[in-house]
């Protein structure tokens, strides 16, 4: 591979939206909104309630197909592939983009078993393996010390924030490339909360991360890039510093100085 | 004003004890009954015996007989009702569209509506010729038809118990088990199923119940000869389809064969009585994990 090809590559966003417009019913959620988000980084998207983040950011692994009256135009591109094109296999796309949602959702099962279950879904039953790749998906999600002994304990057993990072370890046991993050510390504490910032900030040197989140601090502390959402439409999307610190747009600038949300 | 309030307190108080006094009427009966047939019958040839003959000169009380008709025919039906009704209820949970799911459902609870005398005379005069035609050597009245039929008509109590208990399963487990990438068939089965086997167990727990107390089904299509076997092509008699036998025919009254009645009437009562309390127990201990 020559160097000229490998830059282009490194260039290539890995997530591309192109003039996406999403509808529920006559209801429109988004509004024509294209963005380009770079591997290894932390996007975070914000705004007020019902401003459309959460549904932009279940349209990259295509978690809106289950909502009824959901239409969606334009595309949404994974590695330069359109992920709504016909013949995408949606579940591979999913163990490619794992997400974590708000609400900490372990199965009722063993801590082994939530963290397991992606690899055995995927037909992966050599014990061996499995039992290296929860180990190191529970390091990697700074639960192992906590969990090592109790393997075999019901899931539901652990607190709030060690359930959410167990819920992180589930994700990353199938080596996804992209993690979403749907609000994933508003059901926490603050304790648990830093423990899962402190987790993002580790994880984007191997993952793309996206995170939409209510706190707009936590969006500073974290991201590289903020989008700010308002009524369905991308407003301002830029570095995270120049947005908070510069915006350009006066919704932007009202929204992160607390005038409304 | 304020007497008023009281005696309408009262009358509904005399009514909620309507219920509880019949059923320790009904068990004191049985009992009562049930301890004057034990001082004739030794109860070890109750239990142990496999001839049920109270009728005949030569008589034998074995209720093992009665015992194996009832068992046989409630285990072909849910052998019949659980897949089917399972599959109903995964269908509606995560494959049917709202509106299908709308549509079915009144359909389903029709079902369970058909007076049991015509599910009986189904089995006997559409289910068991159609059997004879595949298996030539079927009797007229055999616990198989019988028992399929009483199955279909408990797909109802499992498909929409099962149902409620899936959809009682919080949506974000259901959306953890998609976000994982599994398939609608992975979600169902490792997840929701799982998630929602309380409720499933007890559903079943109900069906069981409602065949093993089923009279008419039985009565008309599996025949009324006592027998110890787990042969479905035969004749057979359940508990229930016995104590119709009896009740219509001249027993006098306090005779030992009316006396058979109760004592029949309390075993069938302890096979239900366990059955509720287990789904009881299942339905205390397991229900409240996803608080």
């Amino acid at each position: 591979m020559t160097d000229h090809v490998k830059d282009k590559e490194l260039k290539l966003p890995k997530i591309s939206a192109e003039d996406v417009n999403v509808f529920y019913g006559d209801f429109q959620a988004i509004k024509n909104i294209s963005m380009d988000i770079n591997s290894n980084t932390v996007t975070a998207f914000i705004g007020p309630s019902g401003c459309g983040k959460s549904t932009f950011l279940r349209l990259f692994n295509r978690m809106n197909d289950y909502v009824e009256g959901f239409r969606m135009e334009g595309k949404i591109k994974i590695d330069d592939n359109n992920i709504y094109k016909k013949k995408v296999h949606v579940e591979e796309l999913r163990k490619k983009v794992g997400m974590v949602f708000q609400k900490p959702n372990p199965f009722p099962k063993s801590i082994y078993e939530n963290v397991a279950y992606g690899l055995k879904i995927q037909g992966i039953s050599n014990k061996k393996i499995i039992d290296e790749r929860v180990e190191t998906a529970l390091k990697q999600a700074d639960l192992w010390k906590e969990a090592k002994d109790n393997l075999n304990k019901s899931a539901l057993a652990l607190s709030g924030g060690q359930q959410q990072r167990l819920c992180i370890a589930r994700t990353l046991a199938v080596e996804p490339s992209i993690i979403l993050m749907d609000e994933p510390t508003s059901a926490l504490d603050p304790i648990s909360t830093t423990r899962i910032e402190e987790l993002i900030f580790e994880l984007k040197s191997n993952y793309t991360i996206v995170i939409v989140t209510h706190n707009m601090q936590q969006a500073g502390r974290i991201s590289d890039n903020t989008g700010f959402f308002y009524l369905g439409e991308l407003i301002e999307y830029k570095n995270t510093k120049d947005l908070f610190t510069n915006p350009k747009n006066t919704k932007t600038e009202n929204y992160i100085s607390g005038r409304f949300g | 004003m304020k007497l008023k309030e009281k005696l309408i307190e009262l009358l509904l108080q005399l009514f909620t004890s309507v219920t509880i006094f019949t059923t320790i009427g009904i068990i004191v009966v049985l009992l009562f009954e049930s301890i004057s047939f034990f001082s004739n019958v030794s109860i070890i040839e109750f239990f142990t015996s496999t001839k049920w003959t109270p009728l005949f000169s030569e008589k034998h009380f074995g209720i093992l007989a009665l015992a194996s008709g009832t068992i046989l025919t409630s285990l072909i039906a849910i052998g019949i009702a659980l897949p089917v009704g399972l599959t109903i209820a995964i269908y509606l949970n995560m494959y049917a569209s709202k509106s299908f799911r709308k549509l079915i459902k009144p359909f389903l609870e029709i079902l369970a509506a058909i007076p049991t005398v015509v599910y009986g005379f189904f089995a006997l005069a559409f289910v068991t010729p159609v059997l004879q035609e595949i298996y030539p050597n079927l009797e007229t009245f055999n616990s198989l038809s019988a028992g399929i039929v009483m199955g279909i008509m408990i797909i109802p109590f499992i498909s929409s118990l099962s149902e409620d208990a899936l959809y009682a399963v919080p949506k974000s487990l259901k959306e953890a088990a998609f976000g994982m990438g599994s398939t609608r068939f992975q979600t169902a089965f490792k997840v929701m199923v799982p998630a929602a086997s309380s409720g499933i167990v007890i559903s079943v727990i109900l069906a069981i119940s409602r065949a093993i107390g089923e009279t008419m089904i039985v009565a008309i299509a599996a025949g009324q000869q006592p027998q110890f076997t787990l042969n479905p092509t035969i004749p057979v008699q359940t508990i229930t389809s016995y104590i119709v036998q009896v009740s219509m025919g001249d027993a006098p009254q306090g005779s030992l064969e009316y006396q058979t009645i109760f004592a029949a009437g309390l075993t069938l009562f302890v096979f239900t009585f366990l059955l509720n309390s287990f789904s009881f127990y299942v339905k205390k201990k397991y229900q409240e994990k996803y608080e």
